[in-house]
Order: structure tokens, then sequence, then C-alpha cells
């Protein structure tokens, strides 16, 4: 490490942060031809977003292990506060709000929830007694702690959000080591509820598009209008697309939400397979880095931290990459580092803040060490 | 992988105690972050199989969808043909029109905007809440009609704010126009929108969907609605999933609908039209040299212009209650007795049975027949059959029909195009009624009497004629031909074997029918103004209702005798013949002065309109003038303003109105020639001039935002072409 560049530069995983930067950089191009043509308004403030988040990361990156694990239960009590709050907000207002105005971005507390549950469930298995994990204590209370946050999003109501946390603390749960006969029961129970739920818990808006997922052609104007369109624009770019701002399904707006929730067929549009298999495989190349920090890490805190936020990161990957292939529900999920939108910016930047700051600490003690299990 | 599910599905319990520790912990955490891991993978290697599948394997699919998507096509309707006269003048034909439509899907603000565009057009009141209701009724991609025939500058005032108006389409177009409108309604029709009917018979044909796009619907429009329709041009263009245009991609232009040339001659037949006056009647003009039909007037009428815009309710109540049928042609569809019109032929057919133009019969103010006595209108005492038919003694006739035997007659009258039907293209013309025994018994199972014969004989009783049977009984009757009449001026020399009557009988009677107007008859009013042409005729009452009702010339309309005369001109060498009918005008006397005056027109059009000018006067005006009084005051009584379209600026539309004829002769007589009245009027069978054909289409360019102006050829190439 006696190179030119200094330390604290060099040390930085750049094997990851380079096809990250890339990827953003591409997103914006993408989000330039999406604005018609144009820095304004989603390419400009895409860039400065993700300037200011990363620096938020390499802030976080720093944090040194004790303040986190001081600073985790009064942040979670802190984001559900917000998430109470703006439901009570809401519902005075008279209309169903999820967001806080921050003057330069609309803040979602409920986008802050998830790395917030990640970090909290990975607080309290690391401060598990090792003989508890099987028992009961195990699961009642970090089952509470999703729930609660979870109910409220589902108030909103926000089924794509609520899922993500589920699948957060889900992830935690898992990797802490609790027995695998808890999950395989509550995955056939979910089975079992799952019709009921659809027929008596979703509304009809929801029902609609789970269904339309299975025929979208049976409604194309309707409820199906969105998947249609994104797998002609996916289709119809072909292997090397249409080519940089020539994409007519985002350009003459027959594409829905091109430069949010849909902003990968914008992309594949343009940009035909080649751009697909770039994105899926920096998406891949980041997902691999957040599992290696995991495995690396010779502290539980660390492992489970680590492996939650990468979960986190994937959940919004897989399930935003598989609604615009027509392959899972419209939920509303944006795709990380490439859509616009700044609560979803900030979520997976501080996954990445998160996983830089596991990764430092592997760094600093990179085996065995003073690792505290207790 | 098999370890890991031992261990897991192991006793819990045991675990607890002797197996969980930190290290087994962190191998559980390795095991299921690699399950983990690989579980991402798979999803990756997923996504990307399922990104080739559809940029691959379904790019063609997706492509063409993204097209269909991207790229909208829309139909350019053609311009509908233009109907002409038979100096290549239109009688109908298109002009530029500004419309605006909406359509209620991508309206963002229905109310909002249907307020402004009202503001804009100035509608009124009214219509902006029809439009309001029809677009919350209708919503849907099908465009609704805002306004049609707007002027350029409000046209314009919409299209400068069409970015704050989504789903206001301005479009510019054409719409037919008949610039004698009234005159010619009957003849020509009009169009209108497609019906279900039609839609669904034309294999559902998107063409007629396209709004303000109209087909014909009645008379000529509709009967060469294949040959004035064209073909549709296409416009590819690049629009928004709003359905905003962004840019034209390829525009295929339309082509015209093929004009048709008719045998009318226009000024000549907005003449009789509007010298029909206040009556109701119709008026027959034919070229006896060829069977053309100059003229087919009949009154009172409708405007086909409104019609073809969409008739208000009010207009058509009115037209429907009107008890003078405006909406029914009458020289087709109208059947009368022809009364004494028929004489001159009746006499014909005695003079082929045998008997001589100086056999006579004495008339005391009517005849004994078997044992009945059947009146005449006068006594004439010792009547030939000259007397006979320039005085229309009745009993000349009731005497020899019954000699002769009304078969014999019966024959004649249907050799003469009694009772026929001609190769004619009009929806449908009625063959009347030529009585005769065989006839009789087949409708009424009853034997022929001899007062069948008497009222036969006059041509009353069963016998019954429509104008244009009349007509052409006249152009038979002048010439000695099997005159058949024709619409279309197409070239094809018409045939006309002859009668083989002996000129001698022939002569004989045409100069009775002169004598008729020009010696001791009963329509001496009838001469023409004019040195050197006769015009020869005759006269012909027909009554309605029996004595005891009325005595046909007061009292209600309805019972009033119908006026008829028949005639041709020049009587020494016939080239025009022809019929006037007026329904209930209490005898000849309102016929034969409107066939004088339209001869008169014929001959020497300035004479002739300053007759009708004086008459006009009168009248309040001209009949289409006329008719949009009475409607403004027929919907005033109900209610209603009625705002009529803007008339028109293009000059050159008046040139098939009666006065047209006079400017044209003026123009020829400043080129210093003799005026020659129409002296090649007849000339059938040449093709219309070249130049009103080509000209008649009016130039259009796509991107052109100014009216246009439809080009015609100037009146004087017409002329000139005509004069080889």
């Amino acid at each position: 490490m006696n190179s030119v560049i200094p330390y604290p530069i060099a040390r930085q995983p750049w094997g990851m942060l380079i096809p990250l930067f890339a990827l953003v950089g591409f997103g914006a191009l993408v989000l330039y031809s999406a604005a018609g043509g144009s820095m304004q308004p989603f390419a400009a403030s895409h860039l400065t977003r993700f300037s200011v988040f990363l620096f938020l990361a390499g802030f976080i990156s720093i944090f040194p292990r004790a303040l986190v694990r001081f600073l985790t239960y009064p942040a979670y009590v802190f984001v559900f506060i917000l998430l109470v709050a703006v439901e009570i907000i809401g519902q005075v207002g008279g209309g169903s709000q999820r967001w806080l105005d921050l003057g330069f971005m609309v803040l979602q507390p409920s986008e802050l929830m998830k790395p917030v549950i990640v970090v909290t469930l990975a607080h309290f298995y690391s401060s598990l007694p090792v003989g508890m994990i099987t028992s009961w204590r195990a699961l009642l209370i970090p089952g509470v702690l999703i729930a609660l946050p979870v109910l409220f999003v589902l108030l909103q109501p926000d089924l794509g959000t609520s899922l993500a946390i589920v699948f957060g603390g889900a992830v935690v749960m898992l990797l802490a080591g609790l027995p695998l006969k808890w999950f395989i029961g509550a995955g056939l129970g979910g089975a079992a509820l799952a019709p009921l739920i659809f027929y008596f818990g979703l509304q009809e808006y929801q029902q609609r598009r789970v269904l339309t997922m299975f025929d979208p052609e049976a409604d194309p104007l309707g409820a199906g209008y969105h998947i249609t369109q994104s797998k002609i624009a996916i289709g119809s770019g072909g292997i090397f697309g249409k080519g940089f701002n020539e994409g007519s399904q985002s350009h003459l707006q027959y594409l829905p939400e091109p430069h949010t929730d849909f902003v990968f067929a914008t992309m594949a549009e343009e940009w035909g397979l080649i751009g697909g298999i770039f994105v899926i495989g920096v998406f891949t190349i980041i997902l691999r880095w957040g599992l290696k920090v995991a495995r690396e890490s010779q502290d539980r805190f660390g492992s489970l931290l680590a492996a939650g936020m990468s979960a986190t990161i994937f959940f919004y990957i897989a399930i935003n990459l598989l609604m615009v292939m027509g392959f899972a529900p419209v939920v509303g999920i944006p795709l990380p580092f490439m859509s616009h939108g700044g609560s979803s910016m900030l979520t997976n930047m501080i996954c990445i803040g998160a996983l830089m700051m596991v990764n430092r600490w592997n760094q600093d003690a990179p085996r065995g060490g003073i690792s505290s299990m207790s | 992988m098999k370890n890991w599910l031992t261990w897991r599905s192991g006793q819990p319990k045991r675990r607890t105690t002797q197996i969980i520790n930190a290290s087994t912990l962190k191998n559980t955490f390795d095991r299921r972050a690699v399950v983990l891991g690989g579980l991402q993978g798979g999803i990756a290697v997923l996504l990307a199989g399922r990104m080739g599948y559809l940029a691959i394997a379904e790019n063609e699919k997706y492509r063409l969808e993204s097209e269909s998507n991207r790229v909208n096509l829309t139909l350019i309707p053609p311009r509908r043909g233009w109907i002409l006269d038979r100096n290549g003048s239109p009688l109908a034909s298109n002009r530029a029109d500004f419309r605006v439509d909406i359509i209620p899907e991508r309206l963002d603000d229905p109310e909002g905007t249907i307020n402004q565009i009202g503001e804009l057009l100035q509608l009124e009141p009214t219509r902006i809440a029809d439009l309001k209701r029809e677009v919350s009724e209708k919503s849907g991609y099908q465009p609704i009609e805002v306004a049609s025939g707007l002027n350029f500058d409000e046209f314009a005032a919409l299209s400068v704010r069409l970015p704050d108006l989504q789903g206001v389409i301005p479009q510019r177009g054409f719409s037919r126009y008949y610039p004698t409108a009234s005159s010619v309604a009957h003849l020509i029709g009009y169009v209108g929108p497609a019906d279900a009917e039609q839609y669904a018979e034309e294999d559902r044909n998107p063409l007629l969907l396209t709004p303000g796009y109209k087909i014909g619907k009645d008379g000529l429009e509709r009967l060469f609605e294949e040959d004035l329709r064209g073909k549709p041009g296409g416009r590819r263009v690049e629009v928004t999933a709003s359905g905003r245009v962004v840019r034209d991609l390829e525009t295929r232009e339309d082509t015209p609908g093929d004009p048709v040339t008719l045998t009318i001659d226009g000024p000549l037949q907005d003449y009789a039209a509007r010298r029909i006056g206040l009556e109701s009647g119709s008026v027959v003009v034919m070229d006896c040299a060829t069977g053309d039909l100059l003229c087919m007037a009949s009154m009172p009428s409708f405007d086909p212009n409104s019609f073809s815009d969409g008739i208000g309710s009010i207009e058509y109540a009115m037209l429907r209650e009107d008890e003078r049928v405006p909406l029914r042609n009458k020289v087709l569809q109208g059947l009368y007795p022809p009364g004494s019109t028929i004489k001159p032929m009746h006499c014909m057919a005695f003079l082929q049975a045998g008997v001589k133009p100086t056999d006579t019969v004495v008339c005391g103010g009517g005849r004994q027949i078997g044992n009945r006595f059947f009146r005449c209108h006068s006594s004439h005492g010792v009547v030939d059959m000259d007397k006979a038919i320039a005085q229309s003694c009745d009993s000349y006739f009731y005497h020899f029909a019954q000699q002769i035997g009304f078969e014999k007659v019966a024959d004649m009258a249907k050799l003469m195009g009694m009772g026929q039907q001609y190769p004619l293209p009009v929806a449908s013309q009625f063959y009347g009624t030529v009585p005769d025994p065989t006839w009789k018994v087949n409708k009424f199972g009853e034997p022929w009497r001899p007062h069948d014969t008497v009222n036969a004989s006059i041509g009353q009783g069963y016998y019954l004629a429509s104008p244009l049977q009349l007509g052409v009984l006249a152009a038979r009757l002048a010439t000695g031909k099997v005159v058949n009449p024709r619409l279309l001026l197409d070239g094809k020399a018409p045939e006309m074997p002859s009668y083989n009557f002996n000129e001698d009988d022939m002569g004989y009677i045409r100069q009775a029918m002169s004598n008729v107007v020009n010696g001791a008859g009963t329509a001496r009013r009838a001469q023409l103004p004019i040195e050197g042409i006769k015009l020869a005729g005759k006269t012909g009452t027909a009554q309605v209702v029996s004595l005891s009702v009325s005595d046909g010339r007061s009292g209600p309309w309805k019972y009033r005798d119908h006026g008829l005369f028949v005639f041709f001109a020049p009587f020494e060498n016939p080239r025009y013949a022809g019929a006037v009918v007026i329904e209930h005008g209490g005898g000849s006397g309102s016929a034969y002065p409107i066939a004088r005056d339209v001869m008169t027109f014929m001959f020497d059009p300035e004479r002739g309109l300053e007759q009708l000018r004086s008459l006009e006067k009168q009248w309040g005006g001209t009949a289409q003038q006329r008719l949009e009084r009475r409607y403004a005051a027929y919907a005033a009584e109900r209610g209603e303003s009625v705002t009529r379209p803007p008339s028109r600026d293009e000059e050159i539309f008046d040139r098939v109105e009666a006065e047209a004829r006079l400017a044209a002769a003026q123009s020829e007589e400043i080129a210093g020639d003799a005026i020659v009245p129409r002296e090649d009027q007849a000339a059938s069978g040449s093709p219309p001039p070249a130049a009103a054909i080509t000209g008649q289409a009016p130039e259009t360019s796509a991107n052109a935002s100014a009216p246009q102006t439809p080009q015609t050829a100037p009146p004087q190439v017409a002329a000139e072409s005509q004069t080889p």
C-alpha cells in the first residue's frame, strides 16, 4: 500500500465502485433520453443526488461498529415515529401521504425503514445468546420489530415497500440461523393464505395487477397496459437497440413511467440486449461483492448487516426487472441506481454505505480478531 | 447440503444444549449465504434469458407492435367528383371547408375545453350544452363534430391554441356545395354521413367513419356514388400515446372522384325552377334532336346544402309538413291526369285509324254518347281536328274515340311513351296509367264502359302521367321519332327510330298545336315575344275533384285543378320540347306562361330574365331567398334562432345561375360576335370541355394553411371550347 495513491482512497472497494459509477452514468444517459434528450429534469438531478449520497455512503462507511450498534435501536424508533407521523399527517390531510418534504427532496420514511430493519435485526441476532437462536424469543421479537413498521406501510398502502421490509428482515433471520423448518412452515402457510390474502386482503387494483401479470394481453389498454408496453419496448429493442435517443416507446409516451419504474425498458429499447446484459452484469458484480463482504466478516453483526443490505438491494433489482419483463405484478418498485427518484437512491446508497462500512471493518480486522459474538 | 438439511431437521432441543455455538452458526450463515447467492445468480440468469427471449425470439413481433404504436395511418377522404351541367359548369362542387372535431377520450377537461372552444368560435349556448352532453355520453375515440364551415380566422385562432387543447382536432376538408341550391335539389340529391346500414353494406369501410366524410344520399349523388367517390389518400404520422401528432412520415394524395356530366343546362334549370315561383309544379325541357333533358325542375324544393351540412330537425319538420311536398321530385314522381294535353296525340291515333282532319262533329256544349250527354267546356259548333286541338273541344274527342275504339287510342298513347319508364339514371320514376279495357278488367274486374272512353279521350278518368312523360310525348309528337330522354352526356349518339307517321298528318297536328298559341287557340298569351320563333303547344286542365266539391279555380288549394301545358319550339322545325305541370294551379293558365318564359329565356336570355326579375320582385326574392326566409320564420315561431351558413364568396359558382347566361351573352357581344344564343346548345355527344374537367378538383397541398379557392376553368374557357 505504499503506492502514490493515498491509503484512504486505495482501500476503497473499487472493484464494486467503478461498475457502480458506470451504471449510474449509464442510468443518467437513459434518463437524458427519457427526458426527450435533455439533462433536465431527470439526468442532472440523478447525478447530483448520486454524488450527494455517495458522500453520505462514504460518511457511513467510517462509522465504527460500536457507534452503529449504539445508534441502531434509537434509529429504529426514530424512523418508526416518522412512519407513524406520516400516516397521521396523511390522515389529517385527508389523503394517503407517504412522504415528508425536506425541501431538496421528498423523503419516504418507509424507504429508510428498509436498511434500518436490517441493521436492527442484525444487531438483535448478534446480541442474542447463541443458544437462544432456536427459541421462540429469536422469532417473536424480530417478528414484532418487522410487523410494526410493515403494518404502517401497508396502511399507506404500499405493498411493494412492505414486501421489501419483510424480505430484508426475513433474509437476516434466515442467515442468523433460525431453524429452516420455520421458514418452510411460513412458506407453506403463506402459500395456503395467499388466495385468502388475494381475495380479501388486496385492493381491487392490486388484484387486477396480479391477474394481468399472467395474461397482460387480455386487457391491453387497461390494467395490462404497463406490462404490454414494457415488453414491446424491450422486445422491439432487439440485440443492439434502436439507438440512443431513438426509443419511440419512451419518447412518444407509450411506456408509462419511462424514468422511474420502467427505466429498464426505456434503456432496453435504445440499447438492446447488450445494454440489458451490461446492467444485469453490473448488478451481479455489486451483489456478489456484497455477499463477499458479508462472508468475509468475522463478526456476526457485520455478516448479517452486509448480507441484509445486499438482500435489500437485490430485492429492488429482482422485483423491478421481473416486473418490467412481465414476470411479476406491477408493484411500483424502482430500479436501483438507474431510476430517477431520491428516496430509493437514498436507501440504496445507505445500503452501499453500510456494505462499505462492513468492508472497512473487515479490512481493519481481517481475521478472527476482536469480533464479539455476545 | 445433505448435512445442512439433516442438521436443520435435527432435534432442536438437543442443539440448544450441545451443537449450537458460534462456529456452527457461522457455518450455517456461510451455507445459507451461498444458497442465497446462488438464488440471486439464478434470477440474474433467468432475467438475462427472459430478456434475450424478448429481444431476439420475439423481436419481430414487438418491433411491429412498436411501429403500430408509433405510426398512425389516417385516411384522407377523396374529394368528391363534381356534377357538371352540359357546358361543364358545376351543379355540385366542393369548397374548402374548415371544421373542428373533438375526441372525447382525449379531453383532459371536457367542460373547460368545450367552453373555451365555444368562446373562440362563438358557438351558441345551446350548441355548447349539446356538445357537453354528447361528450359525456359518447366517450371513446370516435370524433364528434363541433363545427364546420368555419372561416379562416376562426380556424387560425383555434389552431394557435392547440397545444392547450388536448383532444381538439381542427381539420381542413371539403364540403359539398350546390350553387343553385333548391333549383337542383330533386335532380342532384344531396350528401350526408353514412349510416350504420351503409357502413355494414360496404364491409365496414373505414372511410365512411372519417369525420366529415359524406356519401350520396339521394338523387344522382346516390346513384353515381361509385363514380363520384374517388380513392382516399393516406397520411402516416408519428403520434404520441395521447394522440398528438409529432410529425408527418408519408402522405399519399387522394384521387378525386370522376365528374359526372349531365345533359342538364344549368342556367335553364335554375331559371325554370325560379320561374315556377309561388306555385308547386315542375318543368321539363328536352332537346328534340337528342333527347337530352335540358331541364328537370321541381318546386318547391329544399336546400341540398343544408341537407348536406346535416339538416336540423326544425327545417326538416317544415319541409315534411308542407302540403306541397317539397321533398318529392315531381318531375318523376308526380302523377297527374294529363287532361287535354294528350289531345294532339289522340288526334294522331284518329289519323292513323283513318279519320280525316276535315271530318267534323257538332259540339253543342257537349255531346250525346250512348244514352248520356257529356258536357264540353264550351259550345264550339262545327269542329274539325284543327279546331278541336286549338280550342280543346271535348266533344270531338268523345265522338272519335268512341268511333275508333279506345284500344287504338291507348295503343298510340303507349307507343308515344305514356305509361312507360325510360332508361334514366334515377332512383324511381312512376309509370302512370294508360287505361284500356284489358287494364280495367284486370284492375277492377269490371268491363270497359262508354263513359270510360269519354273520360279517357280527354285525358281524365284513370289516365295518369308524369311531367317527364308529357315532355317526352311532346318531343315525340313534334319530331315523329322515338325520342328517349337521357340525362348523362356520355357521348353516345342516341338512336331515334321514326314512327313513320305520315308527314302531312304530322304537319297538320303541329300546325294545330301552333294555332293553340299563335292562332285562335286556348293559349294565345303563350306567344313568344321573339320575332320569328313560334311556340306550339297544348293546354290542359286536370280536374282533381268532382264539380260538386269545387269549381277547380278557387277555394282550397288542394281542390283546384292542375294546370298543364306541353309544348315545342320553333314550331316549323322543332328543337326543344317540354311540359309544364302546375299542381292545383287552377287551370292551364297557370302553366303556359311559365312555358313561354322558359322558352323565351332559351332563345333570348335577357328578355327571359327581365320577366323573371319583375316577377321575383312581386314574389319577394328568388326561390332560395324565399325558402330561407320561410325557414327563419318557421323556426322563430318555434323559438329557435337560425343562422344560415355564411354566403359564398366564390363568384365562379354563379355560372349555373340563370343570370350567368346573360353575363356570357354580354361578354360574347363585347367580343364583337353577333348574338347567336344557344346555337350549339344541342350539340350533344361532344365531350365536356377538357379544361372544365381537369380544373374541377380544387388543388391542395398538405402544408398550405390558407383557404383554398377551388379552381375551375373560367367561364370563357368553357365557352370558347364550345364554339369551334
